[in-house]
């Protein structure tokens, strides 16, 4: 059979199964629509909220920017696992006894005030409208990868399959296709990465082959496979893998900004609404982190091992006989490579980009591309002086890696159905939380309060659609260099807004509306307004809060940790000035701390 | 029914749980895979090939943090018990 053929079975099968339990949980009120009648198993709502959490960006992604970063790429591996240890010791046990749909919810009774729920509902939307374009880009992408499609026509398909579960069956639709997807995912995932790791290392399980020996030279010449990187890295001029970061007070603030961005993202923390009662979600996000751990332990691994054997493969090979992957992924536009020197053989080297921008095909006048002399395809772009004759995008180290290793087609069709599994759920997640912030926070509860069940649900579901038709739109038509920037909002926003509100509502009864909506819109216009500044007006890099010498100040992904400490103080002092929450919030803050009952207070 | 709880004793204990495996989550992040790293890539034993700082900083701190969880999960589920929290489904 064929790689086409291949997957074509794989990737309708998985279609098949997701519209299938669709169809299985169509939502009949609200409560199913919003939190799935609150009848999720801890263990399912764990996959499912794995799999909701992890993105294409992180599945296709991740393993890339930690091979060509080495030691950098921990601040993705800590910050988005230790986020959650904060979501679940802070956040969401407190938020599932508060018995309500949504974010805005808590924060709008919490602090009495529409306006804190409007500010909430705005940042929600913000959040989520950011992070699904990428996806539905992600999936387009996919598609017209596989089947030879244009993107639009890959992102409109991609659109109609999420709409069909997320929009019929709502959060019920959502938590059950999840539940697949992570288990194609981590399937997708893990097995390229265990046939890798028994080549390199001869140890079957790739979280330990990462410590491991390298043993491809012959058991006698075992060196650990870190200190052959080391020395494949230093021999060809990049920076040391295991080697540390230019300002670690940088590195520190990003760490930071993404662990608290975690905890502060609506997407995952609603998720927790759909399970029975607090323990049940002190289970259910336990279980989130071991089945995120999964993918997150294999990750390093996958990156060190994709490096070594970029490098031991394509470093002073002759182009002629350079493997198949290699030539398959330069059809694709994703490999160049220049013969700066004329030699025939491929010299990769970390003085720098062997051109300027990315590659630019020379194409006759059929649209064929020009070949050079060793049949490599011809590029337009200016050369740069340094010794370096390879281009490859980061992104094919997670894709080419089942190729790499020779694997055979059935994995290479896992691996891309894995991809769209990432991408979907994720997208299908934000969705939800999109429909919902328009349905349930601003019309129900702000624009027209006696809207019945019936008419809710009807207003969801447009929400649904209007939501995704805009993500749609943005997956066709890319901000381009915009949608890259706009991660950084995200969790920018989420650490400065949502995160230090949600704990201060929780943690502290003193916090009154007046501070809780001064440190929100003091922390998210801080935040904001750096990283407009330095993403898209100042044209220079010398950041701020530059408290290291030789340090390079604290970047815009770095600056919604600023933020939140901003957010904190403000709402604090602000509380102190103006008279404390009425008696009401207070007893409600009281009967939230406690996974039972009313609480002592309100016991009337 | 909530004449049996003392939900001032609950909140209080949660509290300690929470800021004692904070503080672990702080350490093992913050201190072991960032600002503590060069010295204990120096001073402690590899973890197999891999030096102490950098491993913690790619693998150890999230074992670490599935381990908090459970641990958490234990925890608070005892205290539960202790203030009579744990009956099945009421909310």
């Amino acid at each position: 059979m064929t790689q086409d053929t291949w997957n074509f079975i794989f990737i309708g099968i998985t279609f098949v199964v997701y519209i299938f339990i669709a169809i299985r949980s169509r939502a009949a009120s609200t409560q199913e629509f919003y939190v799935a009648g609150r009848g999720v198993s801890p263990l399912a709502n764990g996959m499912a909220t794995a799999a909701d959490w992890m993105s294409a960006a992180t599945f296709i992604s991740m393993a890339g920017l930690i091979a060509s970063t080495g030691y950098a790429g921990s601040r993705f591996l800590m910050g988005w696992t230790g986020g959650f240890v904060l979501l679940t010791v802070l956040i969401v046990p407190y938020l599932r006894k508060f018995k309500k749909f949504t974010v805005p919810d808590f924060l709008g009774d919490r602090f009495y005030s529409n306006a804190a729920r409007f500010v909430a509902v705005v940042c929600a939307i913000f959040i989520c409208l950011t992070y699904i374009m990428g996806q539905m880009r992600g999936v387009g992408l996919v598609f017209s990868r596989l089947f030879d499609i244009s993107i639009s026509l890959g992102v409109i398909i991609g659109s109609c399959i999420v709409f069909c579960y997320a929009a019929l069956g709502g959060m019920k639709g959502i938590t059950y296709t999840q539940v697949a997807q992570y288990c194609v995912m981590v399937f997708a995932y893990t097995i390229p990465a265990i046939f890798i790791s028994v080549m390199l290392t001869g140890n079957v399980i790739p979280q330990l082959g990462f410590i491991g020996d390298y043993i491809k030279d012959g058991a006698e010449n075992a060196v650990p496979l870190l200190e052959k990187l080391n020395g494949l890295n230093k021999e060809l001029g990049f920076a040391q893998y295991t080697g540390g970061v230019k300002d670690k007070w940088d590195f520190f603030c990003i760490t930071a900004a993404l662990m608290f961005g975690t905890a502060g993202l609506p997407h995952v923390i609603v998720r927790f609404f759909t399970v029975k009662d607090v323990k049940a979600v002190r289970q259910s996000a336990s279980w989130t982190l071991a089945f995120i751990a999964i993918i997150y332990l294999t990750a390093p691994a996958v990156g060190s091992f994709a490096r070594t054997n970029l490098i031991e493969e394509i470093h002073n090979q002759e182009y002629k006989s350079a493997p198949a992957w290699f030539t398959g992924w330069e059809n694709r536009d994703l490999i160049a490579w220049v013969d700066k020197n004329d030699d025939g053989k491929i010299q990769y080297f970390g003085d720098g980009a062997a051109f300027a921008g990315k590659p630019a095909f020379k194409l006759d006048s059929d649209g064929e591309s020009l070949r050079g002399s060793y049949n490599e395809r011809l590029l337009t772009n200016d050369i740069s002086p340094g010794r370096n004759e390879l281009f490859y995008e980061r992104d094919i180290l997670v894709m080419a890696n089942p190729e790499i290793a020779e694997l055979p087609e059935w994995v290479i069709a896992l691996v891309m159905a894995g991809c769209i599994a990432a991408a979907l759920s994720t997208a299908a997640g934000l969705l939800l939380v999109l429909s919902t912030s328009v349905s349930h926070d601003l019309l129900k509860c702000i624009v027209k309060p006696d809207l019945n069940d019936k008419q809710e649900l009807m207003w969801a579901r447009i929400a649904s659609f209007g939501a995704l038709v805009v993500a749609a739109y943005f997956g066709i038509n890319p901000p381009a260099e915009f949608v890259a920037k706009t991660v950084a909002f995200a969790f920018g926003l989420a650490c400065s807004s949502f995160f230090p509100t949600i704990v201060l509502g929780i943690f502290t009864k003193r916090i009154n509306k007046e501070g809780a909506i001064a440190g929100m819109i003091c922390g998210i216009g801080f935040t904001l307004g750096y990283i407009i500044y330095f993403q898209f007006y100042a044209n220079h890099q010398d950041y701020w809060f530059n408290f290291l010498e030789n340090g390079t100040g604290v970047s815009p992904e770095g600056i919604g940790f600023i933020g939140m400490l901003i957010n904190f103080m403000v709402a604090y002092f602000v509380s102190m000035l103006t008279p404390p929450p009425p008696q009401d919030v207070q007893d409600m803050v009281e009967s939230i701390r406690v996974p039972q009952g009313a609480g002592a207070a309100s016991d009337h | 029914m909530s004449d049996t709880h003392d939900s001032k004793t609950y909140w209080k204990q949660s509290l300690k749980i929470i800021a004692f495996l904070l503080m672990i989550w702080a350490f093992v992040s913050f201190g072991c895979g960032i600002i503590f790293r060069e010295y204990l890539d120096a001073e402690m034993p590899s973890v197999g090939g891999a030096p102490f700082g950098f491993w913690m900083a790619q693998q150890g701190s999230i074992i670490v943090f599935v381990l908090l969880l459970f641990v958490y999960n234990r925890l608070m589920n005892k205290l539960d018990r202790k203030h009579g929290y744990d009956q099945e489904g009421s909310l």
